[in-house]
């Protein structure tokens, strides 16, 4: 494999469409964290992005950042707290899953449509991302979007290249909306409920005004966790109404600020799961009805340990007891006709073999390929990250 | 405004196509007629009008599809409707092309309060969505103005926006998910009653398609709580740009108020005659911002934005001290538009999108250029977000006063890009700014939007000459034009 290193976007053009013209593969590498997330990819050459580095604009009073798609999210977190604000998808960081040690770019937090938490009420990193400059696979720059939050001008093609994985074009900068950071955090902990208790007693959180940003239940410890979010005389106020409400479901502790940002960082990272080297490690995204049922449907002989997230749906799976880590009984306890079980980790031979994202439907399947070779047609970039022939 | 030229041939088959047509859906559902047809003839952009080559009503997704099919085959252009609310001219009519009406569909089909979504037909409006879960105590946040009328498959096309999608995002992030039949006639799912779905974000890039890639039989929305209470309030201050710098340091205090909604002088005074809402009338801007949530953190909030605003030089501030009053002040605002309707022959409605710290200069340029050109605006805007409504007055019945209505207008979007904006923010790029997408795009940009239309539907057929400034066939653009630079990249040539 070779290695190769554009410094700019003319450089970068100009390897791309190299490669296009000898249909020769790449992989896009820019922080290189998230490696082990998707299918494998055996590219002939590797195009390191790094040079995309740097935080161009960042204007606050705008709710608007812009920087190099390589530009770490350490520095961007870290420049947007100094104006108390912060990227409301809350990208996790799952590198302990793959035990990675490299810095992750804002790049790869779009690229793989990242979300966290609060992806309940705020949305995923798509529902953020404003607008990007990128090379597609033809070996053509291209711009999309643009700084402001509403513009409907064209095709909203931020969207489709948040969560493509490298798949359509190598991105060099992404413009975000930043949002002002919560001055306070509360979080109500209620203990001992079962699966199905906590579910019921998150949905009745949500059903009232209390914005609720967090609503997550972690079984091991029968312990449900329900965040309150904003300006101090809000969360007291909402907190205060919350615990009236949910006094029927049993004893309920409130935790501050500082630890429920511990609290919510475990979630958002699944440290329950740090211990599990050789799970396979699963996210499974159903309407939160479901999520309960989706676990009860399990064979206790896959072996399996579950937290759930966004109220009941985003359920993770952590699957021991398996040859395919689970993907067969997994798929088939969907609800039909909805849901989407995606293979976070696993080891290299099990991502080859089974689907890592959600196999789509014919139709669907169809048009997400021609989708792919409008923007990259002779297939170079990151073949077989999502799909095995895409 | 040039349409591609119609197909006299489809036009000289109307009636067989029309008997064709009645094989799928019932015989009422296809409308021959030239009355019948006339009513379709323009959407909201009204200075535009064309009947369609015929109307079809399907009401079922199976009927869409059968119809869809027969177009496909028969290579007949299609544009799909609404209310037909747009101000862009999406819905515009051609005189080749069936319109295909999406009125029957009109029905939500299930409110699953546990998983806080409504799945609705697209011919629901969008008030009546609010509506049918105001009871248990939720509501649809998107509110575009027109949200009695218009349709949720219409918001959908457009993405549409409102005052409230400050604090609650636009169409865009409110969308779970919709059934959508392409023009071959296959009904895919995007998106469930979940978030977050794997593979590509198709359900994103149709949000905001304007038709053009496929025809919505469905849509499942996320409602949200109401908030416990909401207060609003008026801010006059002498200047746009006093109103301006406080938008600007009410969110760099942390504060994202439920709406944020500025008028200037004209846009005052004529809705204070209209409705009478107790706007003052000689402020030269006002401001009209919502605070929601708990009581406490309406207190809390109201006392920091009126101490920001009279440090940014307010004259005036009035808060709604009850439920009507809170509506009073808002039916100004939302009753923007007739009421500089009559002031007013006709107005035509500008929509760009800018960085909000270009306000004052945007607002000069606007008063210069409106004095060139001789014609009268009054300003309603997004605020919170950088989204301009310019009301261009003018009289339709003066020769020549809406073509520079119109040079006005794209005057104004030219400026917007200019400073960074975008030619739309909420209405759509439609017939009306098709031909200034390229002072926003350059080819390349361009030519990957068409290829992306191209993957949906590779004939052009649904909604052509909305958009794009100049149809490209899909093959031309389909093709992998790979021109050997000058200097190769180094590595790859010794590799
Ligand atoms: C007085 C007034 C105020 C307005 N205020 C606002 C506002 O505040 N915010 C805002 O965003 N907009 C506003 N609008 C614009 C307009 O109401 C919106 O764009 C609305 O979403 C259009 O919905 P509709 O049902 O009328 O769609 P139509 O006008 O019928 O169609 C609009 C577009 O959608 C396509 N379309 C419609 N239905 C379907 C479907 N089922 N499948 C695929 N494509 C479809 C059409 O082809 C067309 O391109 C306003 C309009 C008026 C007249």
């Amino acid at each position: 494999m070779s290695q190769l290193r554009p410094a700019d976007p003319l450089q970068l053009s100009e390897a791309i469409a190299q490669c296009a013209l000898r249909r020769e593969t790449v992989e896009l590498v820019a922080g290189g964290s998230k490696r082990g997330y998707g299918r494998p990819v055996n590219a002939a050459h590797r195009l390191d992005l790094s040079a995309f580095a740097g935080i161009r604009l960042y204007e606050p009073e705008e709710l608007v950042l812009t920087a190099g798609a390589a530009t770490e999210l350490g520095k961007i977190e870290t420049e947007l707290a100094g104006a108390r604000q912060h990227l409301a998808f809350e990208p996790p960081d799952w590198r302990h899953l793959w035990r990675s040690k490299a810095a992750p770019t804002l790049g790869g937090a779009i690229a793989c449509n990242l979300s966290g938490p609060r992806r309940l009420r705020d949305g995923a990193a798509r529902d953020h991302h404003l607008g990007f400059q990128a090379v597609s696979g033809r070996g053509e720059s291209f711009k999309s979007g643009g700084r402001v939050v509403k513009n409907v001008t064209g095709y909203d093609l931020s969207k489709l290249i948040a969560g493509s994985f490298g798949t359509l074009a190598a991105v060099t900068e992404i413009t975000v909306k930043t949002v002002p950071a919560p001055e306070e955090t509360a979080t109500l902990l209620l203990k001992g409920l079962g699966d199905s208790a906590a579910q019921a007693a998150m949905t009745a959180a949500l059903a009232g005004p209390y914005e609720v940003s967090g609503a997550a239940h972690l079984p091991g410890e029968r312990l449900t966790l329900l965040r309150l979010e904003g300006h101090a005389p809000s969360v007291t106020a909402r907190r205060d109404a919350l615990v009236a409400l949910l006094a029927g479901f049993g004893a309920i502790e409130s935790v501050d600020n500082d630890t429920s940002l511990v609290h919510w960082r475990q979630v958002r990272d699944a440290m329950p799961f740090a211990n599990l080297p050789e799970h396979a490690i699963w996210r499974v995204s159903v309407a939160p009805s479901a999520g309960p049922p989706l676990v009860a449907a399990l064979s206790p002989e896959l072996d399996f340990q579950h937290f759930y997230d966004w109220a009941g749906g985003l359920v993770w799976l952590a699957v021991a007891g398996s040859d395919d880590g689970g993907a067969a009984a997994i798929r088939a306890a969907l609800p039909e006709n909805s849901g989407h079980a995606t293979l976070l980790r696993a080891g290299e031979a099990l991502r080859e073999r089974v689907a890592v994202f959600q196999p789509l439907p014919g139709a669907l399947a169809t048009l997400s390929a021609r989708v792919k070779a409008t923007f990259d047609p002779a297939g170079i970039l990151n073949p077989g990250r999502m799909y095995k022939d895409v | 405004m040039l349409m591609p030229a119609p197909d006299q041939a489809t036009i000289a088959r109307r009636r067989d196509i029309a008997t064709d047509l009645r094989r799928i859906v019932p015989s009422e559902a296809v409308i021959e007629g030239e009355t019948g047809r006339r009513v379709y003839e323009s959407d909201g952009l009204t200075a535009y009008r064309q009947p369609p080559l015929l109307a079809v009503l399907p009401e079922t997704t199976d009927q869409v599809a059968a119809i869809l099919r027969y177009c496909f085959r028969h290579r007949i252009k299609v544009v799909p409707r609404g209310a037909g609310t747009s101000l862009s001219g999406g819905a515009l009519p051609l005189a080749d092309g069936v319109l295909l009406g999406m009125a029957k569909f009109n029905h939500i089909r299930e409110i699953d309060l546990a998983n806080r979504c409504v799945v609705a037909e697209p011919g629901v409006t969008n008030l009546s969505i609010s509506n049918a879960v105001s009871d248990a105590g939720f509501f649809y946040a998107p509110d575009p103005s027109s949200q009695i009328a218009c349709t949720i498959g219409g918001n959908v096309a457009e993405n549409s926006g409102g005052v409230h999608c400050l604090k609650y995002g636009l169409t865009t992030n409110n969308v779970l998910g919709i059934e959508l039949v392409t023009i071959e006639g296959d009904i895919v799912r995007l998106g469930a009653k979940g978030l977050d779905s794997g593979g590509y974000d198709l359900l994103g890039v149709v949000t905001g398609s304007e038709g053009l890639l496929g025809v919505v039989t469905e849509v499942t929305v996320r409602i949200l709580p109401k908030p416990a209470a909401a207060r609003a309030m008026l801010v006059g201050f002498p200047a746009s740009e006093h109103a301006g710098s406080c938008v600007a340091a009410i969110i760099a205090a942390g504060i994202i108020p439920g709406g944020m909604e500025m008028m200037d002088k004209a846009a005052i005074n004529a809705a204070e005659d209209f409705v009478a809402a107790g706007y003052p009338r000689d402020a030269g801007a006002l401001l009209i911002i919502e605070l929601d949530g708990p009581p406490a953190e309406i207190a809390h909030l109201l006392e920091r934005v009126e101490s920001i605003a009279r440090a940014n030089g307010a004259d005036s501030v009035r808060v709604s001290s009850n439920e009507a009053e809170r509506l009073l002040f808002w039916a100004g605002r939302k009753a923007a538009f007739p009421a500089v309707g009559r002031i007013s022959p006709d107005y035509y409605c500008v929509d760009g999108t800018i960085p909000r710290k270009k306000l004052s200069l945007v607002l000069t340029r606007m008063n210069e250029l409106s004095a060139t050109i001789g014609l009268r605006v009054a300003n309603v805007f997004h605020a919170g977000d950088g989204n301009l409504h310019p009301l261009i007055l003018y009289d339709a019945n003066k020769p020549g006063e809406l073509e520079r209505a119109e040079q006005l207008g794209a005057e104004i979007l030219r400026l917007c890009v200019a400073v960074g904006g975008v030619l739309t923010g909420e209405h759509g790029v439609g017939v009306e700014k098709r031909d200034l997408m390229t002072t926003m795009f350059s080819d390349a940009d361009l030519n990957q939007q068409m290829r992306l239309k191209c993957a949906f539907d590779a004939e052009g057929l649904l909604n052509p000459g909305k958009v794009f400034p100049q149809l490209r066939r899909c093959a031309e653009l389909g093709r992998l034009h790979v021109h050997h630079g000058e200097t190769p990249f180094p590595e790859l040539e010794r590799f």
